[in-house]
Formats: structure tokens, sequence, C-alpha cells
């Protein structure tokens, strides 16, 4: 059971759940966990939330984006706040998963709220000061679709070996710097790592993104068993 | 347990008439067909794609993707229930069942009480072999009557349209016979060992 300590606005459509849960076992990053929602009539619904924030965060964290014809998105993003109370299961899945003791470097590609597990990674790594070499690769619609954006530069800033490339696919700032198509061949081998370097890579997003990444991933050389995928999409919702 | 909070003004969205007594309790139905697995999509090519049984370490039997087309096919309209807590409803497969595989590697009945399922890319299932049997599980090549595309588990995909979605396997190559239980991929990793959806057999104590 946990208690919504308090609920931040991330983006239009995306929020963050800071949950306080008393016996919370502790995670590792890349974990998920599943909500269970019951109605007044009895009625429940379930849907599986990735982790957001690090092992050893005060507050666990979700961030929830909304998905318009959703059930339990749309709810947990517009109606719950703080000392609402949610039943909860985890954490969930053993694969998705990365600690700075595994090593790196580490190559990560979002689109998306596939963000959400690859940050609770990337705030591990800092929190456990790693500074094993880091790559992230983060696709979105627009400037103001991109989640965490503000940490994520402050994360950069710490100089600890993390990089950050953008591509946004919509719409795009004047003066953009970051890349403006969607991932591709090249935007891979420019930004990451070579194959030889052995990479470990975790890829996370809609299954469009996921498919090809993870197919041009290969066909860069990367082995097979170092590509690990999740994937997020409207029936996440 | 104790009693689940009630999530103040969360209410079901309109169902279609009957679909509870289809759908398992913690699940909901979706019309699109969700793609979820581990690791980048294998694409297998039919020249070398082959399916094997096998008892323990020892070859019972192999079929040529030709030679696989060529079995007697048999075509089910199910329900599929993904442990994300997707189901859908009257998916149509085609495929050849565990029986007719059995039979055209001449054998009786199954060698052993337990199977192993092992596919491209390394993903491996476990389930008891009653499970497969009497026209419980397939071995599907073709969804909605065309071929099964790569994501969706193409060339071949396990299916076990009663237990939860993570048995049916993407990616068959290889269906391996034990005399006892062992974990598979999912399994080892916190999930179920069986995996009733109408039973929530979601992960291990379930």
């Amino acid at each position: 059971m946990a208690e919504v300590n308090d609920v931040i606005p991330e983006t239009h459509r995306v929020k963050t759940l800071l949950l306080g849960i008393p016996g919370w076992p502790g995670h590792l990053p890349g974990q998920h966990v599943d909500v269970r929602l019951t109605g007044e009539d009895g009625y429940q619904a379930q849907r599986s939330y990735s982790i957001a924030s690090a092992p050893d965060a005060f507050h666990v964290s979700l961030t929830v984006e909304r998905i318009s014809d959703g059930e339990v998105s749309p709810y947990l993003v517009d109606e719950l706040h703080a000392g609402d109370r949610l039943e909860l299961r985890g954490p969930i899945g053993g694969h998705f998963v990365w600690t700075a003791t595994q090593g790196g470097p580490l190559f990560l590609i979002a689109g998306g709220s596939g963000i959400v597990p690859l940050m609770a990674m990337l705030r591990h790594r800092s929190a456990a000061g790693s500074t094993v070499p880091a790559v992230l690769l983060y696709s979105s619609r627009t400037l103001e679709d991109i989640i965490y954006r503000e940490e994520l530069s402050n994360l950069v800033g710490k100089g600890d070996g993390l990089t950050v490339a953008h591509a946004l696919t919509r719409a795009r700032p004047a003066g953009w710097a970051g890349y403006a198509r969607r991932i591709d061949q090249p935007m891979l081998a420019e930004v990451g790592f070579p194959a030889s370097a052995r990479p470990r890579v975790f890829v996370c997003g809609p299954t469009s993104i996921v498919e090809s990444a993870s197919q041009l991933l290969l066909g860069l050389g990367h082995e097979r068993s170092l590509i690990k995928t999740e994937r997020f999409g409207p029936t996440g919702g | 347990m104790s009693k689940p909070p009630t999530s103040r003004g969360f209410r079901a969205r309109p169902r279609p008439e009957g679909q509870g007594k289809r759908v398992p309790p913690g699940q909901h139905e979706v019309s699109d067909f969700p793609v979820l697995s581990a690791g980048p999509t294998p694409q297998t090519s039919l020249e070398t794609w082959t399916f094997a049984l096998q008892d323990g370490g020892s070859l019972l039997a192999k079929w040529t993707w030709a030679e696989f087309e060529a079995l007697p096919q048999t075509t089910v309209v199910v329900d599929i229930h993904c442990v994300t807590a997707w189901s859908k409803i009257d998916t149509e497969w085609q495929g050849v069942t565990i029986d007719a595989l059995l039979e055209a590697a001449g054998l009786a009945e199954p060698p052993e009480p337990y199977a192993m399922i092992h596919c491209d890319g390394g993903y491996t299932t476990n389930l008891p072999v009653e499970d497969l049997i009497a026209g419980k599980a397939m071995i599907a090549t073709r969804y909605d009557g065309e071929s099964l595309t790569p994501e969706h588990g193409g060339p071949a995909r396990l299916l076990v349209p009663h237990l939860y979605f993570w048995k049916s396997a993407k990616w068959a190559r290889r269906l391996r016979f034990m005399d006892q239980d062992e974990p598979g991929f999912w399994e080892s990793l916190g999930y179920h060992m069986y995996g009733d959806p109408w039973k929530e057999q979601r992960y291990s104590g379930d």
C-alpha cells in the first residue's frame, strides 16, 4: 500500500507521483510496479508503471503519461492528489535492470515516456558516484514533451561522463541545436559507443522506436545479448 | 490481505455486454495487439528455420519450414491474456498442434511430464506437458489469416492461450521434454511457474 505524498507536473501530459510506501523492500533501477485501482463499485483496473526514482531516493516515484483514451493513466495524472492511497505491487522485473556495479559503457535510448526506467538508472548512476561512461539518446515530439529536461541538463553539468542527445521529431524551437529527426542509424553511430566498446544498451519507448532502434543497433554490430528492450504502448494506459 | 483502498471517483469505462465472463480478473480488453519482448526481434530466414522436438538432450524429430507447412494444420479462435493486464478477445491462429507434432514424430504419447520451449534470441519458458496436448496448444505460423510477423513471433510461436501470454513464446525453434519442471526466462525472474490468468498467477507466490 502506498500513500501519495506529492504530485509533480513534468509536462502537459506527464506527472510524477511521489509515494511513501511503508515496508518497501527496495528496488533496482529499471524495475516496475503494478498499480491497481478499485472503484467505489468494486471495479478494479491494473497497469504497470516503471519506477523513476533511484533505489536510495527518499520517495519511490512513478512518472505517468496521460494516455488520452486510457482508463488508469488519466486518473493517476488528473485526479490523484497528496494523501490518496494506492494499491501497488512490486518491485517487478529483473531483466531490464542496470546497477553501477555492472559497469559500462551504458547506452540508453528512450522514446517519450520510455525515459522513465532509464532515468532511474541515470539517477542511480549519479547517486552512486559512478563515472561509467554513459550516453542517453532521447527522442521526443517537441521541446515541451521532454520529461526531466532540466534535471538531465544538471546531470550532464556534473561532468561525470554522461552525455545526453535529444532528437525532436515534430517541432523544433528556433535555433535548436539537437537532432531534428527520428532516431536513425547515423544518429546511433554518432552519439553512441562503437560496438567494439561493448556497451550495455537499454531501449525503452513505443514499439516502433524499440523495434527500429534495436534492429539498427544489431546492424551496427552490437551484440544481441547486450541489448535489452522494454516497450511502452498506448495499451499501457 | 486488507481491503484495498477505494479510489475516489474512479470508474470503469463502459464495457461490452458479457465481456466480464471472458476477461480474467485484473485484465482489460484491448483492440490493438501490443508487442512485448526482452530484446531485439530476431529476423529468422525460412531457408534456415527448423523446428525440433527433443527428449532431454536427444533429438526426436526435426522439420524444415516446408516439412512443417505440410503437417496437418489447425485453426483456432481464442482469447489471449498478457500478464501486463491486457486481454484480446477472439484472436484467430493457424498452426500445427503439439498433438500433431507428436504423431508426426511417431510418438504415441509425450515422453516426459514437463517441457521447455527454446526460441531464437535465447528466450525460454516452461510448461507442464498436459497443458500442451489434447488440442490445448500449437506452434502457430499464421495470425488472422496472414503469416506471423517477426514482432509477433514469426515465423512461428508457441500458442497456449489458457495461460498468460509470456508462455506463448515467440520465435519458437525447439520443444524439449523434461522429467522435472525447470524455470524458463521470466520464471527465473520472479514470474509464476504456471501462469493461470483465471487464478491471477502473475508472480511467484501467487
